[in-house]
């Protein structure tokens, strides 16, 4: 047994020096003992002589890098691996072997202490006779201090700091680096005016509406948390942002502004040019929602038909005139209540000169939801009707059996209730007469109870 | 009205920016202060973050406000005319003080300043360059500053931002003109692209003026980026991807951010009041780094989204590509070229870098991918190494797909 004694845990040199006697003495691996500071001495071993024959031999830059970052992991075995992997033919070729695995990944863990430490750091300004200092409590995983502290100069070289973690302490006077003995958290300041500011600033940046604490605990695990003044902060963010979020919904209309208006003249304006899905491609135009933005009623139909394709308005066909007759005869004033449909293109098959309605599919109606979503959100009507399946599943975004829910009022998503029947051009296509009449009057009665309950 | 000491402004002009989705420290050139003068230093590659909010985002910057007073009254905007949320005003003065405290506690990266538009649009321009300046000739700050600059303002006074800021962006606000033209009624899209097309040409002469003179001023040496807001225009996803193709590719951009529309205190009623969809900002998100890593074009980016231009929620976007187009699948790790390789699902751009490097030894098994990725399941289906041949693609229809988690579908709805 060789016995290798380093100065410190992070002794690269040391290393370097040790391997490099072994490498040229063909003394294995498994046959040397790697021993740190004042560690008692193995019981066989001796101490490596001092090779006369210095003569180098070479190794890839990235090996020295990967060694230089994995010798300040605490891993007992990291100075044996790194022999090992040193003196194997190719080396770092195969990323896929299991020791370059290993070895990688412990240079990884490193890398990611010294990045958290250069994030984590948080320095408190104490005064001194001789002027400011900044001085810092940090509790790093690895050996990574020493190797730190040329990041600390390159951004701080101006002020007088410290950085004490409980292995070793390095203090910067604005012209050399000294270091000193591991220190405890008490020897660290507690406090700085200007903690605070940067509280309120945590606090304030933070959007209630996101929360996403999965997210910031796999950046900035707990272990962290007790050395960084914002962080107390987290919990009392975490649980009032439902308040904070129902808040900002809340707040968010109190002042409606009397913009509605010309908020829904631009909206109907913006769909014109609406290419969410193919069916623009052969419709004439959109045809968007009309009535008065402050109706109380809205009503959603399926989609523009031919005649409504041609002239840009809604519920102006056959199926239109059966809807205005119902309305009548249920007391409602076409020209208080908001129509429109629930996809704005029509969508048909030609067949010789005439364009047949085709239904339009779920993809289409989700595509078209967005506009729908709008109107709604701009006149907020206290009740919309859906007429027919395709109304309804816009309304609600999944399938809707229109016989088990027609006749009552339904809570919507968003606010505001929702009342279902069937489409005024399914009474058309009734062939019985008989059957016609009857779901023409039930067709009336759900329009008055929706309108009068 | 009473003065609001620094930090009630600091709250109200946090507060007023956090709508803004980019925090990037990147990307800038490497600055030391080792030579004992002023305070800071920038690494050429990627930034720090310094702390993450409870919203998982990365706090690397004072991102703030100089005003959040606005003579605009853009719908979308908090900080709009006709909002009555209670305004604040820094000095330029206090913004130094407050960034430079802040930097020497170790707190941040350096400044990210935005402001409303006070006055006009070149008086706005002039105090965040004031700060700028201030910081970098009176106090040689060398961390990172990011300026948000204003669409109208004179070209000289963007150049003098450009000249101290290590990035500069403007925003594009919506990604149709339309929805510019609702909901920024005095923006316009023509003079946002001329002010990137300027801070393009800048960044591209400086850049080659550096080549020449080594005295050459730098100019915005992280380049400039923008973000556009999702969900409060008609815009499909196809719409936002070839419209971020289109900024990429004319103004030469480092990033374009998608911020989902969130909802915000006294709105204007042209707006959702709709959570933000998050999920279908992070497909975005996902989308742009197929267009920047991994190769793909705007138009095969386009081809992953569903029939109505949407991004799948309950899929990322390569996965939804792969399984569209699986006649391009499996690739063979050991022979495949690296651009099919990396339009594996589940291989990123540093598994693939290890597979090309360790296949020139040796042929590589299923277990050498598993060593290489996060998930070897994830993978499988559409690799073929030298002991595994998947069972054809087409066979298993969808694979065993991850299911939708319910709270992202509600979040869309």
């Amino acid at each position: 047994m060789r016995v290798i004694a380093l100065d410190a845990e992070d002794d690269f040199d040391g290393w370097r020096e040790g391997v490099r006697a072994a490498v040229q003495d063909h003394v294995a691996p498994e046959r040397i003992v790697w021993r740190v500071g004042d560690q008692p001495g193995e019981l066989f071993g001796s101490e490596a002589p001092a090779t006369a024959s210095a003569a180098n031999f070479t190794v890839p830059r990235a090996f020295v890098d990967l060694a230089r970052k994995a010798i300040l992991h605490t891993d007992r075995e990291r100075f044996a691996l790194l022999h090992t992997l040193l003196v194997r033919p190719g080396l770092l070729d195969d990323a896929a072997d299991p020791l370059v695995r290993r070895v990688e990944g412990l240079a990884r863990e490193v890398r990611r202490d010294i990045h958290k430490m250069r994030a984590f750091v948080r320095f408190r300004e104490v005064v001194e006779p001789d002027g400011a200092r900044f001085v810092a409590w940090f509790e790093p995983d690895f050996h990574i201090v020493r190797a730190n502290a040329g990041f600390f100069m390159d951004r701080f070289a101006a002020m007088r700091w410290s950085i004490l973690t409980p292995e070793v302490s390095i203090h910067w006077d604005g012209a050399t680096l000294a270091e000193g003995p591991g220190a405890t958290k008490a020897e660290a300041p507690d406090g700085d005016p200007v903690e605070a500011m940067w509280q309120s600033y945590y606090a304030a940046i933070f959007n209630p509406a996101r929360l996403k604490v999965g997210m910031m605990l796999k950046e900035m695990p707990r272990k962290y948390w007790k050395n960084m003044p914002e962080t107390a902060l987290v919990p009392q963010l975490i649980a009032g942002a439902q308040a904070r979020e129902a808040g900002m919904v809340e707040t968010a209309r109190t002042k409606a502004g009397g913009n509605i208006e010309a908020a829904w003249a631009a909206l109907r304006e913006e769909s014109m040019s609406c290419t969410r899905c193919p069916l623009h491609e052969h419709a004439t135009q959109t045809v968007f929602g009309e009535g008065p933005v402050d109706a109380a009623m809205m009503f959603v139909g399926e989609q523009p038909g031919d005649q409504e394709d041609l002239a840009g308005r809604p519920f102006v066909g056959p199926a239109g005139q059966v809807f205005d007759r119902a309305l009548t005869e249920a007391g409602i004033d076409r020209g208080t209540i908001y129509v429109t449909n629930a996809v704005k293109h029509f969508k048909f098959e030609q067949r010789g000169k005439r364009r047949i309605h085709a239904k339009p599919d779920a993809g289409e109606i989700t595509a078209c939801r967005w506009w729908i979503e709008q109107e709604r959100a701009l006149l907020r009507p206290k009740r919309t009707v859906a007429l027919g399946a395709t109304a309804a599943r816009s309304l609600f975004g999944k399938a809707v059996t229109i016989s088990r829910e027609r006749g009552r009022a339904l809570e919507l998503p968003g606010g505001g209730e929702a009342w279902i029947t069937v489409h005024p051009s399914y009474l058309l296509r009734l062939p019985d007469p008989v059957a016609r009449t009857e779901e023409y009057a039930r067709f009336v009665a759900d329009l008055k109870s929706a309108a009068h309950t | 009205m009473a003065q609001l000491d620094t930090r009630a402004k600091l709250e109200i002009l946090a507060d007023a920016a956090k709508y803004d989705a980019s925090c990037a420290s990147s990307g800038s050139v490497k600055r030391t202060s080792r030579d004992g003068k002023g305070i800071g230093s920038t690494d050429s590659g990627m930034g720090i973050c310094h702390a993450y909010a409870p919203d998982g985002r990365c706090i690397s910057l004072l991102k703030i406000l100089l005003t959040n007073s606005c003579i605009f009254d853009c719908h979308y905007c908090i900080n709009r005319k006709s909002s009555n949320v209670r305004r604040a005003r820094f000095t330029t003065d206090e913004v130094v003080r407050l960034t430079l405290s802040f930097y020497r506690r170790n707190y941040i990266e350096g400044l990210f300043l935005s402001s409303g538009i006070i006055g006009s649009s070149n008086y706005t321009m002039e105090q965040i360059v004031e700060v700028a300046r201030s910081l970098r000739e009176d106090h040689e700050f060398r961390g990172y500053i990011h300026l948000k600059t204003i669409p109208d303002a004179d070209p000289e006074l963007i150049h003098q931002a450009g000249l101290h800021a290590d990035r500069i962006s403007i925003n594009v606000e919506l990604p149709t003109a339309s929805g510019l033209k609702r909901l920024a009624p005095e923006k316009s899209q023509d003079r946002i692209e001329d002010a990137m097309a300027g801070m393009s040409d800048a960044i591209l002469d400086t850049a080659d003026a550096k080549k020449h003179y080594r005295s050459a001023p730098r100019f915005a040496p992280a380049g400039q980026s923008t973000q556009m807001i999702v969900g409060a225009d008609a815009a499909t996803d196809r719409d936002i991807v070839s419209r971020a193709a289109g900024l990429y590719g004319s103004f030469n951009l480092k990033r374009v951010y998608y911020s989902a529309f969130s909802p915000i205190p006294d709105a204007s009623a042209v707006l959702p009041l709709q959570r933000p969809p998050l999920m279908r900002e992070h497909r975005l998100y996902q989308s742009d780094w197929l267009m920047r890593f991994y190769g793909f074009k705007p138009g095969e980016v386009a081809d992953a989204a569903d029939d109505n231009g949407m991004m799948r929620l309950d899929i990322d976007p390569k996965l939804a590509w792969a399984l569209k187009f699986r006649g391009a699948f499996p690739v063979d790790v050991n022979t495949g070229p690296r651009e099919m390789l990396l339009r594996v699902p589940g291989l990123g751009t540093r598994a693939v870098d290890k597979i090309v490097a360790a296949r020139r030894g040796r042929r590589l098994t299923l277990a050498d991918i598993g060593r290489l990725t996060v998930s070897l399941a994830k993978v499988r289906p559409f690799l073929i190494a030298s002991d595994w041949r998947p069972v054809a693609l087409a066979d298993k229809a969808d694979l065993q797909l991850p299911k939708p988690a319910a709270k992202q579908m509600e979040l869309f709805g």
